[in-house]
């Protein structure tokens, strides 16, 4: 059975990228996850853990409501703002306007391995239900990963 | 001739964790096809079966996208710099697509 991964992160910021998903409401937002993989090296041992969100524009002005994209550019300017901090770009973060939080066939073939995939859904410019996935390394399917909220604020925010 | 290909985070587990490599290379497909040699894992992620690059790669030389070049015959030169940056996209789909997840 495929192992189980877990995503940490802040109240502070899950908060925030649900924000993020109210406010570009009935269109879809998009962001970079900033922060650390997962470390098992012997005695050390942590999860995957987000510490600061690059909030980006979604570039598709002709289907904002129900596409996202993130011009390369962007993906390079989020990858210098996470090596500023010390951190990689761990995943993508987007809201589903009037849709559940799940993962569309469109996500799917757009979407790479390794990184997790954050959706908000956000109901009547209410967010909502947020999820987190991964691509399985042969792109057949998504598996979730369970996001685990924290209360500390002691991690750094971009926005 | 040697060029530095830059690989992005989600690949580098299949590029023995490997941020750069380098290659003696005269254009950026042989560049490609020496760091798919290298790290074999990789190429199904870089190119489809037909051996196209995958749409949702995109592959800029010095900063400059190579669909606006000679795409992969694009020459390259001692000191150049491949950056390999993944496209990404998505989105809540279709209707069609919400009826197979409820």
């Amino acid at each position: 059975m495929a192992e189980t991964h877990i995503v940490l992160i802040s109240e502070d910021l899950a908060e925030k990228i649900r924000r993020h998903g109210a406010e570009t409401y009935p269109y879809e937002c998009c962001g970079a996850l900033l922060g650390r993989d997962a470390i098992s090296d012997g005695d050390v041992a942590r999860p995957r853990e987000v510490s600061g969100l690059f909030p980006i524009v979604n570039r598709r002005e002709d289907s904002p409501h129900n596409r996202f994209s993130v011009a390369p550019l962007d993906v390079v300017n989020a990858d210098k703002a996470a090596q500023a901090e010390g951190w990689d770009v761990i995943g993508w973060y987007h809201s589903h306007p009037d849709h559940p939080a799940k993962p569309s066939e469109y996500d799917r073939e757009h979407a790479w391995p390794w990184y997790s995939y954050v959706i908000v859904s956000v109901q009547e410019g209410v967010p909502g239900k947020m999820t987190s996935w991964r691509l399985r390394e042969d792109r057949s399917e998504y598996s979730e990963e369970s996001i685990e909220i924290r209360s500390a604020t002691t991690v750094k925010s971009k926005i | 001739m040697a060029v530095k290909v830059l690989i992005p985070t989600p690949l580098r587990p299949h590029a023995g964790g490997k941020a750069a490599a380098e290659f003696p290379a005269k254009t950026v497909g042989e560049a490609l096809s020496h760091l798919t040699v290298e790290f074999t894992d990789l190429k199904k992620h870089l190119f489809t079966d037909q051996g196209k690059l995958r749409s949702f790669v995109n592959v800029y030389l010095n900063g400059e996208d190579i669909r606006y070049l000679a795409q992969e015959n694009t020459a390259t030169k001692d000191g150049d710099t491949i950056n390999i940056i993944p496209s990404i996209a998505g989105g809540r789909g279709t209707a069609s697509d919400a009826r197979r997840f409820t």
